[in-house]
């Protein structure tokens, strides 16, 4: 009876154990709250910094297209609209072509270990770095396409998007090399969503006599649709936020033009181009230009979240 | 009887080989592109692999034939990927082990989980312009400007919402059973944490991270205006507060150059940059499927 009682007779933590433990976690909750900080020091730091460009120019900054450091006139009008036109051009072409490659990666028309390696293979492409992809843009993409975009301009010059002479890195180049890099982020996306429509649905189009496409289109796609849609916006902020190749390829150039096959600009290549050697009011007009980006990426992001979390599947 | 047979020109018939046709294109075009920038890589990058390259500082561009090698930008990768591991390790798992162990689902934890998905979108060069106007313009750092040490702050919040994902998911999937258990013999919170929970999901969590440092040693935007470029070795740790090449940024700075070294040298340092980033990637897939196997066992 004695012993049982020396047992239990140290039921009480040790002063010093306890204080660890609520260290510990007061240290999980502080560190995780960084993020929060973090985040909102981005938001905070990047407008303060804008403020004196911002009170300066105000909205105009953002539609008008002079940006003269001489003169100190600013306006990002043009790296804005290369940003969305870049951007939105290159998700519509990913679009079509990353969910096409989800469908097949999710039906059975080639054995299984292929559809495994093609997977694979497209993921992989999600992790090469966006300087290499810049890199190959300038030395293999753009001559294999020079004498294609020489066609498209000599018979679709009537079009605006078309109207000026090829020479060298323009917006298209860029797009393309964005679609490439979206086009993992859509896949990936749209093949973990179609994966997850459950099989009961596919039987039950099969069973009333629906063929193949009818099922995938009519009951598939659309159980997948805000898996797809989301995935979608998020490789929309990735595409307005991209730097580095289309950097290299756009050709950075502050003149607006509506073609395609003229440089352009990005309000991201422009922050890379100018940021390093820039000094006075100009530093203040690129974090204006900084904040823009932030904004419509910030945008585009919490959409996508607000999508996933209202649209989650029911089944 | 015939509605019975497979009929060939029925519109339905046409329709899904129309559509079946073209989801086979897709997915060609889908990996045409790296197929294409394997082969150019190894082609073009392998093709420069000397033992020079591994030794010697790039020579500053001009009309030299030789460019030198890359070594102050292979160290330089190395030490910055590693000043970003050292800041976003610790807080990462530190904020993902509150997430997954200690919060209720509240809506603190809902905000700090939003949070990372947002911080995860943020364009990287947002993350270099921010630690510009925190570090680099404001000298904070013992007054230099451009160094190694902004590049990896620079490169840890890229970093952060992986650790913290893979953290807080990696120790969702560890069962209750395991932390009943270990409670329920006395053990206290942390004791149960460090010991029983962290180490059963110490796999998935290593693969997530490594996979993350993988992803941030070839961000470049982050870098251009806070590590900046040099053409020197690195001697020694004072070096930390200077500019500091990294692989990415000498390949941005060598493909732009108009000389026919120097894009060479670029394309050898994304053969070094792409076969190193891609094995680590082929690795921990490995290393899934086989644990994948085992536990199915």
């Amino acid at each position: 009876m004695e012993e049982k009682l020396t047992l239990f007779k140290n039921r009480k933590r040790f002063g010093i154990e306890k204080n660890i433990d609520i260290i510990f976690k007061n240290a999980s909750l502080v560190l995780s709250s960084f993020v929060a900080i973090i985040l909102l020091g981005i938001i905070l730091v990047v407008f303060f910094q804008s403020f004196e460009s911002f009170s300066r120019y105000g909205l105009k900054f953002l539609v008008t297209s002079d940006w003269n450091p001489v003169k100190d006139e600013y306006g990002a009008f043009t790296a804005i609209y290369g940003t969305l036109v870049t951007s939105f051009l290159s998700i519509l072409i990913t679009i079509p072509l990353g969910v096409g490659t989800a469908i097949f990666i999710t039906e059975d028309f080639v054995p299984k270990v292929f559809r495994e390696i093609i997977g694979s293979f497209v993921e992989l492409l999600a992790a090469i770095p966006s300087v290499v992809l810049g890199l190959w843009a300038i030395f293999v993409m753009e001559p294999f396409f020079r004498a294609f975009f020489v066609f498209l301009h000599s018979f679709f010059g009537w079009i605006p998007l078309f109207s000026t002479e090829p020479t060298g890195r323009n917006s298209l180049l860029a797009i393309l090399i964005l679609v490439v890099m979206l086009l993992p982020i859509v896949t990936a996306i749209a093949r973990d969503s179609l994966n997850q429509v459950p099989k009961k649905l596919r039987n039950a189009a099969y069973g009333i006599g629906a063929s193949r496409w009818k099922t995938i289109f009519s009951v598939i796609l659309p159980a997948a649709l805000s898996g797809i849609m989301a995935g979608v916006l998020l490789a929309l902020g990735r595409a307005m936020g991209e730097t580095m190749a289309v950097t290299m390829i756009i050709g950075n150039s502050n003149a607006f033009s509506l073609s395609l096959l003229s440089p352009g600009y990005t309000i991201s290549s422009m922050l890379a181009n100018q940021f390093g050697e820039a000094d006075g009011s100009q530093v203040s007009s690129l974090f204006y230009a900084a904040f823009v980006l932030m904004i419509l990426s910030l945008v585009v992001n919490i959409f996508a979240q607000w999508l996933v979390k209202k649209f989650s599947l029911k089944y | 009887m015939n509605s019975l047979y497979y009929q060939k020109k029925l519109s339905r018939n046409i329709g899904d080989k129309f559509f079946t046709s073209l989801s086979v294109i897709c997915a060609l075009i889908a990996i045409l592109p790296l197929i294409f920038l394997v082969t150019f890589i190894l082609i073009k990058g392998g093709s420069q692999i000397t033992p020079e390259l591994f030794t010697l500082e790039p020579n500053p561009p001009g009309d030299d034939l030789d460019a030198g090698g890359i070594n102050p930008a292979l160290i330089g990768t190395l030490i910055i990927s590693t000043i970003a591991s050292i800041i976003s390790i610790p807080v990462g798992v530190g904020g993902g082990i509150y997430l997954a162990e200690y919060s209720k689902g509240g809506s603190f934890s809902k905000f700090i989980r939003f949070g990372v998905n947002v911080l995860a979108g943020v364009p990287s060069i947002i993350a270099g312009v921010f630690i510009y106007a925190l570090i680099v313009s404001s000298k904070i750092l013992f007054g230099s400007m451009y160094s190694g040490l902004a590049g990896g702050m620079a490169l840890s919040i890229l970093m952060l919402p992986t650790v913290i994902k893979t953290t807080d998911e990696g120790l969702k999937l560890v069962p209750n059973e395991l932390r009943y258990a270990s409670l329920g013999v006395g053990a206290s919170m942390y004791t149960t944490i460090l010991k029983v929970t962290l180490p059963s999901a110490f796999r998935s969590i290593a693969t997530g991270v490594v996979l993350g440092i993988a992803r941030a040693a070839g961000e470049t935007a982050p870098l251009i205006f806070t590590a900046l470029f040099s053409y020197y070795y690195i001697t020694g740790f004072g070096d930390l507060f200077y500019e500091m090449g990294s692989l990415a940024v000498l390949i941005y700075n060598f493909a732009l150059e108009p000389y026919d070294a120097q894009n060479k040298l670029a394309w050898a340092a994304s053969f070094i940059l792409v076969l190193s980033i891609l094995s680590v990637n082929i690795f921990s897939r490995i290393l899934a499927s086989i644990t994948e196997k085992t536990k199915r066992v």
